[in-house]
């Protein structure tokens, strides 16, 4: 049997969750899902839709938020009792974070960013490094195989299941369990609507934009077409833009359905975060920027001129 | 308020990765070396607390004694002294890294209020060291950090989230891991570079374990690269775009 980590913000289910469900299936063998915290009871039919056979709940008094080590804990109680082949979650930051929690319990290796599994002894994984420039061919020795899948390295498939069933548990937490744990959250650099990981549209502006000011024409244009701004790492360096806004891998990695990259040259930290994206437009004055390999289209020239002309076609072909 | 801040030596690698024959490593006879961008906010974040609290601010870094390299040019940013476990040269498994730097921090006479880390190394990126260190020393750990205040013995921090910003404390000693943007890293100043060569580095040995997760060789990823349809030059080019963005139903 494979266990997936599935996971959630306080209810609201993490897309990348499914393709982790997606990948399980692949291994051939059973599939049952873990939430951590009972909010996440109310993810049965979407998981089971993806299926897993069973949804375990870990609830306790004291699992009412992210708590990565309690989710830890909760994974090791169940992998005790169920003895899966693998346990799986999402390469996100989260993902990799609580299973890192699982792996450090039990001294157990762990592989991150998997974009291969095959399960055998050893097992073998084949994982992304240098922010997915680079491949690792890997074995991992051991019974348990601790991986998080890659995220946009498999397209989430539904398998038609009907609903899991729900099993709730309560982990045996410790008090340092839940000593870290979120007090509050506010909406902070986020101005609310379309945040940069869930955004259909994102119009990023790197150095070529030239300064702070050079930004309205970009949320002009982001916003007409119902998406959001993205920056390079220059861009939240230089104190242009709020750190929010960064795409990359020191950033947030994106896959949005249209990436248009402004002023970008494409440094491999950048790229990192935005070559998943389905289509990438770039405007930029160098024909020979790196960003330029990635793309699916170009304009050579200057964005000063470029974006405000895009923005009124736009504005008269919507009519 | 004593802190340490663990480091590790990479190349910097510009546009393009060349593997070496064997295909387990990068070819670096080209390259230089440096770590890793959150590394720096570490450090900086490092510097600050002990220039306004006092204290001490320790580097630890295991790896090659090339190493000493990037240490000391932490060092002369504002580091106190540094600890270099020096490996074969060969790179270690998480595991083994995590069990190296935990007894090499169990040694050291003083006890760390913080401990920080950089949230992903630029190279291997296995998204675990700091919490196998966390479970080792029982301490709590609190990781991607965007901002951090240290008061009356409790660290203040918050988290960048999809929904905004997450506040969190915990009180010391704990470990946190940083994220670029944390802080703007400072330029060493000549007279810090100076001194630098100065500071105590304290070699250490460590016995390489049995790699549990264990590299076998390294690829070149399949380049997505699709080579961009160029639609022509400045403004005139933009009705071309329009209709792509029609065809792909942008709008």
């Amino acid at each position: 049997m494979i266990l997936v980590l599935v996971d959630h913000d306080r209810g609201e289910l993490d897309q990348l969750s499914l393709r982790a469900l997606t990948a399980a299936r692949k291994l051939g063998q059973d599939v049952e899902a873990i939430v951590i915290g009972k909010e996440g009871a109310a993810l049965a039919g979407i998981v089971g839709e993806y299926g897993a056979k069973v949804l375990h709940v870990a609830t306790h008094a004291n699992l009412t938020d992210y708590t990565p080590m309690a989710s830890g804990r909760a994974l090791k109680d169940l992998v005790e009792k169920l003895k899966p082949a693998a346990v799986l979650a999402a390469g996100s930051p989260r993902g990799n974070e609580q299973l890192a929690h699982l792996a450090a319990f039990l001294d157990l290796p762990m592989a991150a960013e998997c974009s291969e599994i095959t399960l055998g002894s050893p097992h073998h994984v084949l994982r992304a490094r240098w922010a997915g420039n680079l491949i690792e061919s890997a074995n991992v020795h051991a019974d348990l195989l601790i991986a998080s899948v890659l995220a946009f390295s498999t397209e989430p498939e539904s398998a038609n299941g009907g609903a899991a069933t729900v099993a709730e548990f309560e982990p045996a937490l410790e008090p340092q369990d839940y000593a870290v744990k979120v007090l509050s959250r506010d909406a902070g650099e986020s101005k609310g609507g379309v945040t940069l990981v869930d955004a259909k549209v994102i119009v990023s502006g790197g150095r070529g934009v030239g300064g702070p000011e050079g930004f309205g024409q970009i949320e002009e244009l982001a916003s007409l077409l119902g998406g959001t701004v993205g920056c390079s790492r220059v861009v939240t360096s230089s104190g242009w833009r709020p750190h929010a806004e960064q795409v990359g891998q020191t950033g947030t990695k994106v896959a949005p359905d249209l990436y248009i990259a402004a002023g970008i040259s494409g440094a491999m930290q950048h790229i990192a975060g935005m070559k998943n994206s389905k289509t990438i437009v770039v405007i930029n004055t160098d024909p020979e920027a790196p960003i330029l390999s990635y793309a699916d289209y170009a304009i050579i020239g200057d964005l000063h001129q470029v974006i405000p002309a895009l923005t009124s076609a736009i504005r008269q072909a919507k009519g | 308020m004593d802190v340490l801040v663990c480091l590790k030596r990479v190349p910097l690698a510009g546009g393009t990765l060349i593997l070496t024959p064997d295909s387990r490593d990068i070819e670096t006879k080209h390259l230089g070396f440096g770590i890793s961008p959150h590394e720096e906010n570490a450090v900086e974040a490092g510097v600050q607390l002990v220039e306004q609290m006092g204290g001490t601010l320790t580097l630890l870094t295991l790896g090659p004694s090339d190493a000493e390299e990037q240490l000391r040019s932490q060092l002369a940013i504002g580091a106190t002294r540094a600890v270099l476990i020096e490996t074969d040269g060969q790179e270690w498994d998480p595991q083994g890294t995590a069990a190296a730097l935990v007894d090499a921090i169990n040694a050291e006479e003083t006890k760390f209020d913080l401990i920080i880390f950089g949230a992903e190394s630029a190279d291997s990126a296995g998204y675990q060291i700091h919490i196998r260190v966390a479970h080792a020393l029982n301490r709590p750990i609190i990781t991607n950090v965007k901002s951090m205040k240290v008061e009356n013995g409790v660290a203040v921090c918050d988290r960048v989230v999809a929904a905004g910003r997450e506040h969190y404390e915990v009180a010391l000693p704990a470990i946190v891991t940083v994220r670029d943007g944390l802080n703007i890293p400072r330029y060493p100043s000549v007279p810090g570079r100076m001194q630098a060569r100065k500071k105590p580095v304290d070699m250490k040995k460590a016995e390489p374990r049995v790699p549990k997760l264990e590299k076998v060789t390294l690829a070149l990823a399949p380049s997505k690269a699709k080579g961009a349809e160029v639609l022509g030059n400045g403004a005139d080019a933009v009705p071309a775009l329009v209709e792509v963005l029609k065809k792909i139903g942008a709008f």
